[in-house]
């Protein structure tokens, strides 16, 4: 499985190398890619019907618990099918879409990838690498919503996205690690093991809302949706695919992998019951007073999303087969969907509601395909979205706990959907012509052959639900309960409570539809009450929230980093002189046996002349002086070095300060007269603080005579140098053999220090 | 500065300065000297030659640019650790071989030398640098 990710990798970075000729079908060719894949997977069906796994691993960082473990179980397999074969209907339309733009190449690079990584999300098998996949996909994301870069608004958006789901990334990861150290591993199989372990740990519900943060803002459930609309920036392709199929699933895709093992409990329902029936309502609530047609679209996703995801908080079993048959449900009709909306806007020019109507006269295909998509949507039969709608209704019946509430909030939801569904084909295709700036056609087979499977599976589907239950609903509802179920849909469920609560929803659904169309008022009524008690809108507050943010760690930041190079330097050796003088004082009893002498008399003279002129290096008014009086202590300690027979030493200490003083008679030129021009008060400080870290520094050299090693390195250097090295100069083989890595690490200090004096004077002042 | 004696000197006298740093670098495996202490020696040299004459024209004598000999510095300290590598061997162990030479005995060569030779040329790209940008005026 490891070898259809990097078969992904290796044709994403292979889209660049296609020779110009054949830029134009890419697209096609990535298409037939993805359902070759889509064949691939399909094949599969039968390995994993029973609840059985196909799984590989590779040792990756064994001793960090990181291997790289894929496996295909009917869960991922359901996911791997959408990824593949949506994907394969999404590049199909997008060679048509994207004709014209600039930067395909990028495009489809960035989509596919995303393939890639998505694959590579459901079919990990250790959580780390389910991680790692995670990321990408957002990461893609964010360059795939902010492809049109040189606006403003999908830059903006774009970055909201990432922030979001990034943050939620990184909180899932935490989670991860916190409940991976309770178990031991970050393997998914383990996990299922030491399930009872998880849960009766006290980490389990900190672990538990970190994991449940991070699929919540991938999956953009409420108070994390904000960022869903404004994504619908990104081309249309990118709506379908990403937005609608597959990556805001992810997290839907990451519970139910994790509700066998972290599910069950109070916490897990209620927590994720509770935000799902929110975002639910909240999406459908605010998708019927939108104007656009994509932000209608993205509001109703973020209806789905919060469905999918509650549905799965019930664990029941006959939630989660709803939940499974629903997200085929949904990535029908909502890519679909997407994909006409893109038609629409590329055909017409606008995607605004008010400017649109009567385009069943252009576009009789594109009204077939919509019509069925949204009967799907609305949940009403023969569409496949009926049944699911059913078996929602059922779960939600069975739901435990709060299950009244759930069920007041998924009629009210339902209708709101059933309504809206009705308004876009009413608004959109029916009714009198509208004024937009383009007179549509329907040209180019690659825009509808999308929708068009898409709605006709939808209605397929619908018809003989059993292929579809049998094939994936079954084998991933048998992963995820851990045992075997039998699927049996059917399209008529019988006259009962269920099919009442459908009745009923469709006929206030119809009601509000009729109003809204009817009495022009009211929905701009209620878009203004909407503005009135919705007073916060989360984009805003994200904005500001990140401002509040970047100007408290500036200021904090410029409380330390102030730019003043000599502060710096003044931290660091107050710090370190504290530090040390605090240890010479801790060792206080240490006494130092002196065994000073005087002899020979050159070097106790040569001391006294180092000491001369450094005391003459400092309070010499000419630079010339300092400079000369400093070469002099240089050249004095590199004769002390001689007499200690520290040949090499010397020769590198002479030499250097020979360039030293070559080197400062060049910038001498350059600087202005002397002057002083620090305060008396600051130069007593100074001198107070080079006292104290010289002396320190003093102290310790003497304390340094004293300290008896057992083995000292040096022997061993001295003895091997020959033996191993073949060198007679001890300190050069050191250099070059026995120490090379800190030679290396001496010449990158090099190289770095003259870069940045290259940089820093090179530069020239703005 | 304009002074005809230094001239003459620096024209042959640099030749001797080179050599000189050339031996202070392969000697220092077994006395004193090195890669570094001959490679200040040899920026030394240079920057002698240009307080005779200008800088101008020992920029033009130097080959390339003094970045370019960080660049080959590094790429020969790169290439000193990859015959390590390829023997799988503990990174940046020495590796000898010698070649024999008859009568005149055998020439023992290994990867510490091309490191040193890499230290040689990284440290005076980077001095050389250094007085570039020093001297050179906006």
């Amino acid at each position: 499985m490891q070898y259809i990710l990097l078969i992904y990798l290796l044709i994403a970075f292979g889209i660049f190398i296609v020779p110009g000729w054949f830029k134009k079908h890419v697209g096609v060719m990535l298409a037939l890619v993805q359902a070759a894949f889509f064949v691939f997977f399909y094949s599969k069906i039968s390995e994993v019907a029973n609840g059985n796994s196909i799984s590989t691993m590779l040792y990756w960082i064994p001793q960090l618990g990181l291997n790289l473990e894929f496996s295909l179980t009917g869960l991922s397999l359901a996911f791997a099918l959408l990824i593949t074969g949506i994907g394969a209907l999404v590049f199909l339309y997008a060679s048509a879409y994207m004709k014209g733009y600039e930067g395909t190449d990028k495009f489809y690079f960035y989509l596919f990838l995303f393939g890639g990584a998505m694959l590579g999300l459901v079919l990990s098998g250790n959580l780390i690498q389910l991680f790692i996949f995670w990321e990408l996909t957002s990461f893609l994301s964010f360059l795939l919503i902010s492809f049109f870069h040189k606006k403003e608004e999908p830059r903006k958006a774009a970055f909201q996205s990432l922030f979001v789901t990034a943050f939620g990334g990184l909180l899932l990861l935490s989670g991860i690690v916190l409940l991976g150290s309770v178990v031991g591993s970050y393997s998914v199989a383990d996990w299922f093991v030491g399930s009872e372990m998880i849960k009766s740990s006290g980490l389990y519900l900190p672990g538990l809302i970190l994991i449940l943060a991070g699929a919540f803002t991938k999956s953009a459930q409420f108070p994390f949706h904000f960022w869903l609309p404004g994504a619908m920036q990104a081309p249309t392709p990118v709506s379908a695919y990403l937005h609608s199929a597959t990556m805001v699933k992810a997290g839907v895709f990451l519970l139910a992998l994790l509700s066998p093992v972290l599910g069950g409990t109070t916490e897990w329902t209620y927590i994720i019951t509770l935000v799902g029936v929110i975002t639910m309502f909240l999406g459908a609530y605010f998708s019927i007073t939108q104007t656009d047609l994509k932000a209608i679209l993205a509001y109703t996703t973020i209806s789905a999303l919060g469905i999918l995801v509650l549905l799965i908080g019930i664990d029941t079993k006959l939630s989660i087969k709803a939940a499974m048959l629903f997200l085929f449900v949904h990535a029908f009709y909502k890519a679909a969907l997407f994909m006409v909306a893109g038609l629409i806007d590329k055909k017409t020019g606008t995607k605004e509601l008010a400017k649109l109507g009567g385009l069943y006269r252009f576009m009789p295909i594109t009204f077939v395909i919509s019509v069925l998509a949204l009967l799907s949507m609305a949940g009403l039969p023969p569409m496949l979205g009926f049944l699911g709608k059913e078996l929602i209704y059922e779960a939600k019946v069975q739901s435990p706990g709060i299950a009244s509430l759930v069920l007041i909030l998924g009629v009210g939801g339902n209708t709101l959907m059933v309504a809206v569904s009705m308004y876009f084909m009413f608004k959109v295709f029916l009714g009198k012509q509208g004024a937009y700036p383009k007179i549509p056609n329907e040209k180019g087979w690659f825009f509808l052959l999308g929708p068009a499977v898409l709605a006709l599976l939808s209605l397929l589907f619908g018809l003989s639900p059993a292929a579809l239950g049998n094939s994936i609903v079954q084998p991933a509802l048998s992963t995820i309960r851990k045992e075997m179920i039998d699927v049996e849909l059917k399209l008529w469920h019988g006259f009962n409570d269920v099919f009442l609560l459908s009745l009923l929803t469709v006929f206030l659904g119809m009601g509000i539809f009729i109003i809204a169309l009817t009495k022009k008022q009211f929905l701009i009524k209620w878009r203004r009450i909407n503005s009135q008690f919705f007073t916060i809108k989360f984009t805003d507050l994200f904005v500001q929230f990140l401002g509040g943010f970047l100007n408290f760690s500036a200021r904090n930041t410029k409380r330390v980093q102030h730019g003043y190079h000599r502060f710096y330097i003044l931290t660091v050796i107050l710090f370190s002189s504290a530090f040390l003088w605090f240890q010479v004082y801790v060792t206080r009893n240490w006494v130092l046996d002196s065994h000073f002498t005087l002899t020979p008399f050159y070097i106790s003279g040569l001391v006294a002349i180092i000491v001369c002129s450094t005391i003459y290096a400092t309070i010499s008014q000419s630079r010339i002086s300092t400079i000369i009086g400093m070469g002099v202590t240089g050249y004095g300690i590199s004769l002390i070095y001689l007499y200690y027979s520290a040949v090499d030493l010397a020769i590198t200490q002479i030499l250097v300060e020979t360039l030293i003083v070559v080197m400062f008679v060049l910038v001498l030129q350059r600087l202005p007269r002397f002057a002083i021009l620090s305060s008396r008060l600051t130069r007593v400080r100074d001198f107070i603080i080079a006292l104290s870290f010289g002396s320190v520094m003093a102290i310790l050299a003497l304390k340094a005579l004293h300290v008896e090693f057992n083995h000292p390195v040096s022997d061993l250097m001295v003895n091997n140098s020959f033996l191993y090295a073949h060198g007679k100069n001890v300190v050069n083989v050191i250099l070059v053999d026995f120490r090379a890595l800190d030679t290396l690490g001496e010449v990158t200090v090099l190289v770095i220090a003259a870069m940045g004096v290259f940089v820093l004077l090179k530069t020239k002042k703005a | 500065m304009n002074s005809i004696i230094l001239q003459l000197a620096a024209k042959y006298v640099r030749f001797l300065l080179i050599f000189f740093a050339f031996v202070a670098l392969l000697r220092g495996h077994n006395y004193p000297g090195g890669g570094f202490i001959g490679g200040l020696l040899a920026t030394l040299a240079i920057v002698y030659y240009s307080y005779a004459f200008d800088w101008r024209s020992v920029q033009k004598k130097l080959f390339m640019k003094p970045q370019g000999y960080v660049a080959v510095g590094l790429l020969m300290i790169l290439l000193s650790f990859s015959p390590s590598l390829i023997q799988d061997e503990t990174l940046m162990k020495g590796i000898w071989v010698s070649i024999p030479f008859g009568l005149l005995g055998q020439l023992k060569l290994g990867t510490p030398l091309l490191f040193d030779l890499g230290v040689f040329m990284t440290v005076i790209g980077v001095t050389l640098l250094f007085f570039f940008t020093l001297t050179k005026r906006r």
